[in-house]
């Protein structure tokens, strides 16, 4: 999605490398990489532990440790809808059942058609103009029926 | 014609449409031929009022809120002529909702540049290290210590003995290490500071860092908070530039310098030392304690670790003086408290007041009860494993001791307001799930002890033997209160044993005190 390299080793070293003189390189190599590709790519592994002498198991722990890394490429658009206490006392839970029924997907889950990704968060730090959600980045607060419904229409077009 | 116009950036503005406003607003000006100027603030916390437009006059700032693009032109004319308009709300500074406060930590909040050093400045900005330059290190710590200030990340521990732990151990090489992970939701005050007022916690570190010997510093901030990092590099940048960071810094022989890390989505790495593990790059695990972060803590030199409001307080009490500070507050909570307002309250936002003031006063009278207009049930305090608590004790004085002495916690100062179509069975069930997703796998109590308890909590729910079910969810809510590494697994049974003590209806039980007044 919007501007992501498609995967090139070239490419991925250039990230690498700008990045692992860094003291505890790891997580920014990692962002650096999804921010250019969207996604860590299997293919890439190799490369991080050797740049910054650590082992294959140790990068591949991390990557899967942490929710924000993606280890296929990112559907056109994600969003992201807040699940956590503050939102649910302001009905984020209707909404969500909203959102899955009408893209047919569970929470966690991407359409077949590689459009849209829905991601439950815990907490977007909104939790005063609560319920809220992100899309692509972008945040929404006092998220209702006719706000989601927009959203929902947006992605789908 | 010329105008002045305030608009929050703050996140929770911008999710309500303030950047629209903010075109609009240009757009409208232009038209009419009138000079405007709008500076981006961070936001007063008002945030029922978001986006909250304030104009400069010279009776103070007038506010409009909250402000729709369609209400630009109309808002405008007001202004303009100083006519009446329906979403006006008068001089902001003279809202009952901000003259209650004692606003110390958030003095500049809402009101300053976040991206502007010379604005910093002409608002005190820089007088507490100026002030500890002057006094030393000795001095600052023990100034911070005499405020009594204490963690307010949630574990309450007095800063100033974390301070002097790391002055006092010898190293080559110390950090500091700002815990900006603020994942519990109903919390969003260490993000209004770093969207708001980020200069305040950079002054903060970097006295911490003079004061204890640290030249290098890290700001851990979550990912979901976009924002919040865009603004933190902008003003460190320019703190580099106004010699604020970096060698020499004010004149002084005192390195410090300051770099903002990203988090990957982790609830967990609020937890210090498990962010300690994730800023050396690995997974965000806990460590065992000892060795305590102050002896070994970042690649294994001495750190001191805080929380943005900890940190963010410093510069006050440096300016201000340890007694200004100290003289609020009630027992051995001392100073003030950023409170946050959130979930289903009518005036949410952030309140800052000093320790003491009642959870009823905080919800029915400055909250103003729910935003649905029904009944207040349960109010969750702390966050995501802080106790639910009901009316009844609502009498509760917003203080770390009052709360700990009934089963609960301050947290990081949130306060999640439910109203009475709540199901607490439910909520019992999402703190066990919320600590299955979020455990780090390393203790086994909060890795399988909180699986365990979803499973044990639906057969209450389906009244597969329940009272059975019961006593066995409280024994492992024990194990998970006493067996855990961490806050994580050790404090899931705060909200899951709050909820069947206050609300025991909900899981298909006679409340104890009502079997025996039958």
């Amino acid at each position: 999605m919007n501007g992501h390299l498609a995967w090139d080793e070239t490419a991925a070293r250039g990230v690498i490398d700008a990045l692992k003189a860094k003291p505890g390189a790891l997580l920014p190599v990692l962002h650096g990489l999804q921010e250019t590709f969207g996604y860590i790519a299997p293919e890439v592994e190799p490369l991080i532990a050797d740049a910054l002498n650590i082992s294959r198991a140790e990068v591949h722990g991390v990557v899967t440790f942490y929710a924000d890394f993606r280890t296929t490429p990112p559907p056109t658009h994600q969003l992201k809808l807040c699940r956590a206490e503050a939102c649910q006392a302001m009905g984020a839970d209707r909404l969500a059942e909203r959102a899955t029924t009408r893209l047919g997907i569970g929470m966690g889950e991407s359409t077949s058609d590689h459009r849209v990704h829905l991601e439950p968060v815990y907490c977007l730090g909104l939790c005063s103009v609560a319920p809220s959600a992100m899309l692509d980045g972008r945040i929404v607060g006092r998220l209702d029926e006719r706000k989601l419904d927009a959203l929902l229409a947006e992605v789908e077009r | 014609m010329s105008l002045h116009l305030y608009i929050p950036a703050d996140a929770a503005a911008v999710a309500l449409d303030a950047d629209s406003v903010t075109a609009a607003l240009q757009v409208a000006a232009s038209q009419r031929g009138i000079d405007i100027t709008i500076t981006r603030t961070g936001s007063r916390g008002l945030h029922w009022l978001e986006p909250l437009l304030e104009v400069a006059t010279e009776k103070g700032r007038i506010g409009y809120g909250p402000v729709g693009v369609a209400d630009v032109e109309a808002i405008l004319t007001a202004a303009l002529d100083g006519s009446a308009h329906p979403l006006g709300v008068g001089i902001v500074d003279d809202l009952p909702f901000l003259k209650r406060q004692t606003r110390l930590t958030f003095a500049r909040c809402g009101i300053v540049d976040p991206r502007s050093l010379d604005d910093y400045i002409a608002h005190d900005g820089y007088k507490g290290l100026a002030r500890m330059l002057e006094i030393g290190s000795a001095a600052t710590i023990a100034a911070v210590t005499t405020s009594g200030l204490r963690g307010r990340g949630g574990a309450g521990f007095p800063t100033g003995i974390k301070w002097d732990t790391v002055a006092k151990t010898d190293a080559t090489q110390k950090y500091i290490v700002c815990n900006a992970d603020e994942g519990d939701s109903g919390t969003f005050a260490d993000r209004m500071i770093m969207e708001g007022d980020p200069f305040v916690l950079i002054e903060g570190m970097t006295i911490a860092g003079i004061a204890t010997g640290a030249t290098q510093g890290y700001i851990y901030v979550r990912s979901e908070y976009p924002h919040a990092i865009a603004t933190l590099n902008a003003a460190i940048s320019a703190a580099r530039r106004g010699n604020r960071l970096g060698r020499n810094v004010m004149g002084s022989p005192h390195h410090f310098d300051l770099e903002v890390r990203m988090g990957a989505g982790a609830y967990v790495c609020g937890e210090e030392t498990a962010l300690l593990d994730s800023l050396e790059g690995k997974r965000g695990t806990v460590r065992a304690k000892p060795p305590l972060p102050a002896h070994k803590g970042l690649f294994g030199c001495p750190t001191v670790i805080n929380n943005v409001l900890s940190l963010a307080t410093v510069p006050i009490i440096l300016n201000k003086g340890a007694e200004f500070y100290r003289d609020f507050g009630m027992g051995r909570s001392r100073g003030t408290m950023p409170i946050q307002l959130a979930g289903n309250i009518k005036h949410s936002g952030l309140f800052e007041i000093a320790f003491g003031i009642t959870l009823g006063e905080l919800v029915d009278d400055i909250g103003g009860g729910t935003m649905s207009g029904r009944p207040v049930r349960a109010v969750q305090v702390g966050g995501p494993l802080g106790a639910y608590f009901p009316r009844e004790l609502f009498d509760t004085p917003f203080d770390y001791e009052a709360f700990a002495a009934r089963d609960g916690l301050i947290g990081h100062g949130g306060i999640v307001v439910f109203d009475d179509t709540v199901d607490m069975a439910k909520q019992a069930r999402f703190a066990m799930e919320f600590c299955a997703v979020e455990s780090c796998g390393k203790c086994t109590p909060c890795r399988v002890g909180s699986t365990r308890g979803v499973e044990v909590i639906d057969r209450i729910i389906k009244d597969d033997s329940r009272v059975a079910n019961i006593e066995l969810l409280k024994d492992l809510c024990n194990t998970l209160k006493f067996g855990s590494l961490c806050a994580l697994g050790g404090f899931t049974p705060y909200p899951v044993m709050s909820a069947i003590t206050h609300f025991p209806e909900d899981f298909g039980i006679t409340p104890p005190s009502r079997q025996a007044a039958e």
